[in-house]
């Protein structure tokens, strides 16, 4: 199995006219069994199509048109724009919203998040490339053209979680070429707020029979490193985890920010350093380098099953 | 008419280079502009841009057959089919 | 970004807070005249972004104008942590019954604002928490619903704080925390928070930091307070290395092919994408490679970008060799980053092969990009040499490896 999506998965794409976004949903089509691509939005565009997939200018009318609830949408549209967008896909009923953009102000962001909760629907991002499960979908961006999602996703029990959307394809990649495949792998974004945590996810990996571990990759800033080590200490997970942490020289450069807007040591507790001995104590091994980590989560998956 | 970039040259047969509106066609195919038009509306290639082709073929799918060829420098002056 | 003290004041101004009636000025004799309306003691504050004004003497108590006068004028003379202040603040020198503190701040965890609240202020609040933690109250607000004064009320009554203290500070509270919002703030505070003898309040220190993403809509409020569009307030001044950087990024709207910051090695870096150049970064230095810089590609840069940002990166002092190297792409192109820094190296009259260390970008029409290494001799490296391993060949070549 996997999380978040699977095969039957419908989804439409905000923004869909956009020229990452006629390349995205063309991959999307492209990959797997075919993502259901059920719409694409952009106002003004109401009958045109994007590789077959009908455009509407209302999220409201590709519901209508599909004569059933759409699951998730994909949002890439400009980030002057995306709360609206968002705010639209779930007040139209959709629980799965993986937005792309970059550079949204927080408070935008937070609003965002604070409405899907209500509604009863989850955000991942932004600034992501959204989630795929090896073989069967993908949902935005990630892993890219199909053809080349295909040489580095491959099925497996390993669930991969990670900060950058780039990373998240070279450590399945590096998975998949020792022999070990991915059930579902979300790219969560690189800002300071996001949808969905390492620690809001992780149930839903727990919940997966196919997932035997977890990869994460994780940089300084922010404290969701800390919520994950808490969140495994307090919840016993049945899921072995490894880390990478990257960025490990900016503890040293306090107050500037690199790769990504969330990415910034601001104090003591979100350093490099300090995360990983967060994550140590909480069982969570830390690896030094990306090629280590199939060994590891190897080793660390016998040891629990020995148990 | 043919230019030589450092990885990549575009070559156009005489004729086809002298229509206008072949010329404009390739003007508006072309994502990274290495094509334009001149007084005359005769076809020109940009020097500059010559090197930024993504050898996406829009331009050979713009014009008639064997007036137009993309040579990839690099690989032993293969042309782009 | 950050604003300067004097700036902020502002903000809480317009929010409606009691401030003192200060004035700022980048003129020592203009301080005496503020001195002057002021009628009375005065501190004189430098105006810099670091902290430790005081122990620094970036802070002075003047009982005459004229001692305002030459205070200032040491003051705006006197570097601060490597900066100069944008000016002086002359501030009337209040009779502070009690300093308290109060904020808002983002959590990242609960994705919603909190608001602190202390009778302790005047330090550090991170320091009171520590030492008191009963004097410190916090709460989370809604980022959908209407903010509503019992808000305030509960995060003030919290740390035992009654009577007319706490009727006259729930409207300050409650307005701060609506101009963090307003404004896209990511850090609003006012410490110390002082109540004077006739039990008013008033904020004598205010500490604020906008979002940069939102400083778009909110151009007036900058303009208003004379922040140009050019000013970042990053924790260190970008250098002509960086700013060179930045314009190379600017040139075209295709892709990013910039994020520069300039260090002293030897081992130039042309690196990305976001994850990828943290984790290269690290990389090479754990083989003890020193590199020259850091820097970001991705999203598709065009040719003559990347060439740009190679030339700049190839022409700093000091810079040996180039290592080119990213996670695998989906989005950037394998054979158009390898036109590019081959373009560079050509330009500049090198020999790819010899300045470039090792190519190691797999993914996105590699087959293309291999073929144009292939052609100009580079050493390249495809999906089965990790990040970490690309790193290390790097350093080797140069001769930059700790054992």
């Amino acid at each position: 199995m996997s999380i978040l999506i699977d095969s039957d998965t419908t989804f439409i794409v905000q923004g869909i006219t956009g020229r990452e976004a006629v390349n995205l949903t063309r991959e999307c089509l492209d990959y797997g069994t075919g993502a259901k691509v059920v719409g694409g939005v952009t106002p003004g565009r109401l009958g045109r199509d994007v590789h077959g997939v009908p455009v509407f200018d209302t999220v409201a009318q590709a519901v209508a048109h599909h004569r059933a609830p759409i699951d998730g949408s994909v949002v890439t549209v400009p980030p002057a724009f995306t709360k609206d967008a968002v705010f639209e896909a779930i007040e139209n009923g959709v629980k799965l919203i993986v937005i792309v953009t970059e550079r949204i102000p927080r408070r935008d962001v937070a609003e965002m998040v604070e409405l899907a909760t209500l509604r009863g629907a989850r955000i991942i991002g932004p600034n992501c490339l959204g989630i795929i499960v090896p073989d069967v979908i993908k949902m935005g961006g990630i892993g890219g053209p199909a053809k080349n999602a295909a040489q580095a996703y491959t099925p497996g029990p390993i669930g991969v979680i990670s900060r950058s959307g780039g990373m998240t394809t070279e450590m399945s990649s590096t998975l998949s070429a020792a022999g070990l495949g991915q059930s579902t792998a979300v790219s969560i974004g690189g800002d300071a707020i996001i949808g969905s945590s390492y620690a809001e996810l992780m149930p839903l990996f727990e919940a997966d029979e196919q997932t035997q571990g977890i990869v994460i990759y994780t940089e300084p800033g922010g404290r969701m490193e800390a919520e994950l080590a808490r969140w495994v200490t307090e919840k016993d997970s049945r899921l072995p985890i490894v880390a990478f942490m990257a960025g490990r020289f900016m503890d040293e450069m306090p107050g500037m920010s690199f790769g990504h807007a969330g990415t910034i040591v601001e104090g003591k507790e979100d350093t490099a350093s300090e995360k990983i001995a967060r994550l140590a104590q909480a069982g969570i091994t830390v690896a030094e380098r990306i090629e280590d980590i199939p060994e590891m989560i190897r080793a660390k998956i016998a040891e629990r099953s020995a148990a | 008419m043919r230019k030589d970039g450092t990885f990549i040259a575009v070559a156009v047969e005489d004729g086809a280079a002298a229509d206008a509106e072949l010329a404009r066609k390739l003007t508006e195919a072309c994502p990274v502009d290495i094509f334009a038009q001149g007084a005359g509306g005769e076809l020109e290639i940009v020097q500059d841009n010559l090197d930024e082709c993504v050898l996406c073929r829009l331009c050979l799918d713009a014009s008639p057959p064997n007036t137009l060829s993309v040579i990839k420098l690099y690989d032993g002056d293969a042309v782009l089919a | 970004m950050r604003f300067f003290e004097y700036e902020a004041r502002e903000v809480v101004k317009r929010a409606g807070i009691p401030v003192t009636d200060y004035g700022f000025t980048t003129d020592a004799a203009e301080a005496r005249e503020i001195a002057q309306r002021i009628d009375g003691p005065t501190v004189i504050k430098s105006q810099v972004l670091s902290g430790g004004r005081m122990k620094a003497g970036g802070v002075k108590f003047a009982d005459t104008p004229e001692e305002a006068e030459s205070h200032a004028r040491e003051i705006l003379q006197l570097e601060i942590a490597g900066h100069m202040p944008r000016g002086v603040l002359v501030d009337p020198k209040a009779e502070v019954e009690q300093e308290y503190y109060a904020g808002v701040v983002w959590d990242g965890i609960r994705k919603q604002p909190v608001m602190i609240f202390s009778p302790v202020g005047g330090i550090d609040i991170e320091q009171v928490a520590e030492e008191q933690p009963e004097k410190v109250g916090r709460r989370h607000f809604s980022n959908i619903l209407p903010l509503s004064d019992f808000e305030a009320k509960e995060v003030i009554a919290a740390t035992g704080v009654t009577g007319s203290a706490l009727n006259k500070l729930v409207p300050i509270v409650k307005r701060l925390a609506q101009l963090f919002v307003e404004n896209d703030m990511v850090l609003a505070e006012i410490n110390p928070l002082g109540r004077l003898a006739d039990g008013s309040f008033v904020a004598l220190d205010a500490h604020m930091d906008i979002e940069n993403e939102a400083r778009g809509r909110h151009k007036k409020l900058l303009a208003d307070l004379g922040v140009g569009d050019e000013e970042t307030r990053q924790a260190r001044e970008a250098t002509p290395f960086e700013l060179a950087g930045e314009e190379v990024d600017s040139q075209d709207h295709r892709g990013v092919a910039g994020n520069v910051t300039e260090f002293d090695g030897n081992l130039g870096l042309v690196i990305g994408a976001g994850g990828g150049s943290l984790t290269l970064f690290d990389a090479v230095r754990a083989h003890g490679g020193k590199p020259a810089n850091y820097c970001e590609i991705g999203g598709n840069p065009s040719v003559s970008k990347t060439c740009g940002l190679a030339k700049l990166v190839l022409q700093k002092p000091g810079v040996e060799q180039i290592a080119v190297m990213m996670s695998i792409v989906s989005n950037t192109r394998v054979d158009i980053v390898a036109r590019g820094v081959i373009k560079a190296c050509l330009e500049l009259g090198h020999d790819p092969g010899e300045k470039i260390a090792i190519f190691r970008i797999p993914g996105a029409w590699e087959e293309e990009g291999f073929k144009i290494l292939e052609k100009y001799g580079v050493d390249y490296a495809d999906r089965s040499v990790s990040l970490n391993e690309a790193a290390r060949r790097a350093v080797e070549k140069i001769g930059g490896a700790s054992a």
